[in-house]
């Protein structure tokens, strides 16, 4: 049987502080860093279309990640998101089109802003749970849509508004492949403070919160403090993420980040696996590779006897969208701890291989 | 005389139903104070009433002079109350060191600011100094072996003793124990007896304890209240409650009474009463 921890045999920790690092042993810590050294070298190697992809999945795993402190480790649930990424576009751009305000100081603050309005929708949290707080959240996306459509002097209304390229101390990065490296550098960064809030006083209050609000209370945790900081948290990285779209993109618009949008960010948690740092980045890559596949499938399918037989040239679209409700359900049904919860059932099956009891 | 924990006319209604009528007794400082009771007598409201689950109806609540009547319950574990529950209450999900970690929350300082920059604001240093701490406590209960266990995976009697340590990681000066041996073998009930006394003895803790083993209650107490439908009907050092008839009638009925104890005289007029 598997423990829980899969440290190998004869490795011995003698210290505290080594029996506290992010990475359970030194092999799993050095395939990380070789991971980020090798992925560097991507825009090298990728054409412009799986650049793109790989800009998308970092951009969308960072507001994925904010909701998972939400969904994951605190235990509520936000169908929101969306509106709260589009906040931070439209925050950074506005900063950064009105103010003397680089791009790259921007995105920080746009986070910041958007993580206090996080917290005033936040508010109610500390009151409703479970279906009452989806009705909540639901209700923020709504009036921060309605915000972006009236309030044109922020949003420019119906027009989208035009952001500028990434730029520090007046050296400007353009194209996908020099913003590759400005995503990289925040996924790295947010992923590395996640995990260190996690293993700390306010992250353990969090899952603390989660598991057993009572007796949480009882070891002197504030509940109401916690249930709200949480939405400050997620909305900070949802901000984060949609200042770094919102650069990339050079327009932001409110196209394509309506409730479906919230639902994906929803679907990018759970597939990864809820309460998973690591699971967020596996789930966002799924969430986004599926439709890509998809279409690649539908590609392949046209004009094929498959096709020709069923018919499906003109359905091949709403196909795609079935497969992907179909993933997410049978997820659901067949995976419930998410992408996170079957990679370690990899690596303990071939940690214990050929003698897996 | 001054208590550390004052109970003064603590009553508790939920609508019609009378949990508590005007409770009134205190436990002093360094002492293992135990709160007896039938089923459904009101022990445990009385313990939510002290950590602060509930709210009096009536009455006032004081620790150390202070009135905490109303006062949150993180405020009160803050003071130094801490407190373990009848019904499992860990974070099933969680390790058990981190179950333990939770206990030290009102103790530590880093926030999620300074947790998240972990490196560069001492958040690391206070964390493994804290960690000690926490090895102490597993280390008096005996939980080497599942520290890095998730907490929900482990047996009842072990999730019971995590529990313990998780309150006694708050370092409190009171900690109230909601029948700490409830389910649980002999030997398992003979180790918690035993930490419950160091807990008092060795800790300098004043333990208020609820539970249902009257042979662990009278062997450790040193004064006992004894509460019957919401009311307290006698208090004492164990053997003299024992011997209390309204105990007797509270535990066994007016019927059974004569054939336990045929020569406690002064009883048997009261129940003919």
């Amino acid at each position: 049987m598997a423990g829980p921890t899969l440290i190998p045999a004869g490795d011995f920790r003698s210290t505290y502080a080594e029996d506290t690092t992010i990475f359970p042993t030194t092999t799993s810590r050095n395939m990380a860093i070789l991971g980020i050294v090798l992925i560097c070298f991507a825009p090298l190697v990728f054409s412009g279309y799986w650049l793109s992809i790989l800009i998308q999945i970092g951009i969308f795993s960072i507001a994925a990640l904010g909701l998972n402190i939400l969904v994951g480790f605190t235990g509520q649930i936000s169908i929101g998101h969306a509106a709260f990424f589009l906040f931070g576009a439209f925050t950074s751009a506005y900063i950064n089109n009105n103010f003397p305000i680089p791009v790259f100081f921007a995105i920080p603050l746009a986070g910041v802003v958007t993580a206090l309005v996080g917290l005033i929708f936040g508010v109610p949290a500390a009151r409703l749970k479970g279906l009452y707080l989806v009705i909540a959240t639901l209700a923020a996306q709504y009036i921060l849509l309605d915000f972006f459509s009236r309030a044109e002097w922020f949003s420019g209304g119906t027009v989208p508004a035009s952001a500028n390229p990434f730029s520090i101390f007046g050296y400007t990065l353009r194209g996908d492949r020099q913003y590759f490296y400005v995503v990289l550098a925040y996924v790295v960064v947010s992923f590395v403070l996640v995990t260190n809030l996690m293993r700390t006083r306010d992250g353990r209050a969090l899952v603390a919160v989660r598991d057993h609000y009572l007796s949480a209370e009882i070891m002197g945790i504030n509940l109401t403090k916690y249930r709200t900081l949480s939405f400050g948290l997620a909305a900070f990285f949802a901000g984060v993420a949609g200042a770094l779209y919102a650069h990339y993109q050079l327009v932001v618009s409110q196209e394509g980040f309506g409730i479906e949008r919230s639902v994906l960010f929803l679907a990018m948690v759970i597939i990864g696996g809820t309460g998973s740092v690591m699971g967020t980045l596996m789930g966002t890559a799924f969430v986004v590779l599926v439709p890509e596949s998809m279409e690649w499938l539908s590609h392949w399918l046209k004009g094929g006897m498959i096709d020709k037989a069923l018919s499906l040239n003109t359905n091949l679209t709403f196909l795609r969208e079935i497969a992907i409700g179909l993933i997410i359900i049978g997820f659901l049904m067949f995976e419930p701890d998410g992408l996170a919860h079957r990679w370690r059932q990899i690596k303990a099956y071939w940690k214990l291989y050929p003698f897996s009891h | 005389m001054s208590y550390t924990l004052e109970v003064r006319g603590v009553s508790l209604r939920f609508g019609g139903v009378r949990a508590l009528t005007e409770v009134s007794f205190g436990v002093k400082e360094g002492e293992l104070f135990s709160i007896i009771g039938p089923n459904g007598a009101g022990k445990t409201s009385i313990v939510n009433c002290i950590s602060g689950r509930y709210k009096p109806t009536e009455g006032h609540l004081f620790y150390r002079g202070k009135d905490i009547t109303g006062l949150s319950p993180n405020a009160r574990a803050t003071l130094g109350i801490g407190r373990t529950f009848q019904n499992l209450a860990l974070f099933h999900h969680m390790s058990v060191l981190d179950n333990i970690m939770v206990g030290r929350h009102h103790l530590l300082k880093n926030n999620f600011l300074t947790g998240s920059l972990y490196w560069l604001t001492g958040a690391r240093r206070e964390e493994l100094e804290h960690r000690r701490k926490v090895e102490e406590i597993i280390d008096f209960l005996d939980l080497q072996s599942v520290r890095k266990a998730t907490a929900g995976t482990l047996p009842y009697g072990l999730r019971k003793r995590v529990e313990l340590a998780r309150a006694m990681a708050l370092e409190p000066q009171l900690i109230l124990l909601d029948e700490p041996m409830a389910g649980m073998n002999f030997e398992e009930k003979e180790d918690m007896a035993r930490y419950i006394v160091d807990l008092n003895e060795e800790f300098g803790m004043t333990v208020v304890m609820i539970e249902h083993d009257m042979g662990v209650v009278m062997d450790i107490s040193h004064r006992v209240t004894v509460l019957d439908f919401g009311r307290k009907i006698a208090e004492g050092d164990p053997a003299a409650v024992l011997a209390d008839p309204h105990v007797k009638r509270a535990y066994l009925g007016e019927e059974d009474e004569m054939l336990v104890d045929p020569d406690d005289k002064p009883a048997a007029p009261e129940c003919a009463a």
